[in-house]
């Protein structure tokens, strides 16, 4: 089940060598993302998810905010 | 979105999934390193001092006065051990009597600003409600600097003339 986590946790995941994904629309990516992720919209994940990132190591997804 | 997004990335095989709820719009507000057309441009995290001076409730304006000159500031933030910003002691505040103490003095409640506000927005505001400076502190409060609207509409000018010399190109 995928876990919901908090900043501290994403910047110890990244350190630890983790994909960080954003799921929003290229043109919102292009405006401003996440230093180091990576975009596949929401749309796209079925296509392109297992070309682009390894599915053995941690992911992280995010996107403009999700309360 | 996210959500949907890490519930499928898991059904697709994916092991070990997570999901930054907060998303972008936090990291960002944190001051968080940030990459795109709209980074590029500065922000108050760009431009803001983190050498302004900090005092806590109880300490005498005797003291604090000092110390803000020395450092070449008018202004002081009051804090508390988190660095969470309770109140400002600007010029008028400072000059009030020496036994007095900070939390009798500060003007509590100062607004706070977000490291990712546009330098151009800052500067517009600053100018508009006359405001000497502004402290720019974490969603949470947490003091990071303090922007002077000096240093806020010299930037903001040279990103007008960036732009406008860049229209003139074009």
């Amino acid at each position: 089940m995928p876990r919901s986590i908090g900043r501290d946790e994403v910047q110890h995941l990244l350190d630890q060598g983790a994909q960080l994904v954003e799921v929003l629309p290229a043109e919102e990516f292009e405006d401003e993302h996440i230093a180091g992720a990576v975009n596949i919209p929401l749309r796209k994940i079925d296509r392109e998810a297992r070309d682009r990132l390894d599915t053995a190591r941690p992911v992280i997804v995010y996107c403009y905010d999700d309360p | 979105m996210s959500p949907r997004a890490a519930w499928r990335l898991e059904s697709l095989g994916f092991q070990e999934v997570y999901d930054y709820t907060a998303g972008k719009q936090e990291w960002s507000a944190f001051g968080l390193p940030v990459e795109g057309k709209a980074a590029e441009q500065p922000r108050a995290i760009d431009v803001m001092r983190t050498d302004v001076p900090t005092c806590h409730l109880d300490d005498r304006l005797a003291d604090v006065r000092p110390m803000v000159e020395k450092a070449e500031w008018n202004v002081c933030v009051v804090v508390n051990d988190e660095r969470i910003v309770l109140g400002l002691l600007r010029a008028e505040q400072l000059a009030s009597g020496d036994e007095k103490t900070a939390e009798e003095a500060m003007r509590p409640g100062p607004s706070t600003f977000r490291p990712n506000v546009p330098i151009e927005q800052m500067a517009e505001h600053m100018i508009e409600h006359d405001q000497e400076s502004a402290p720019i502190t974490t969603p949470e409060g947490r003091l990071m600097g303090m922007l002077r609207r000096q240093d806020a509409a010299k930037v903001a000018l040279e990103v007008h003339h960036h732009h406008h010399e860049h229209e003139e190109e074009g």
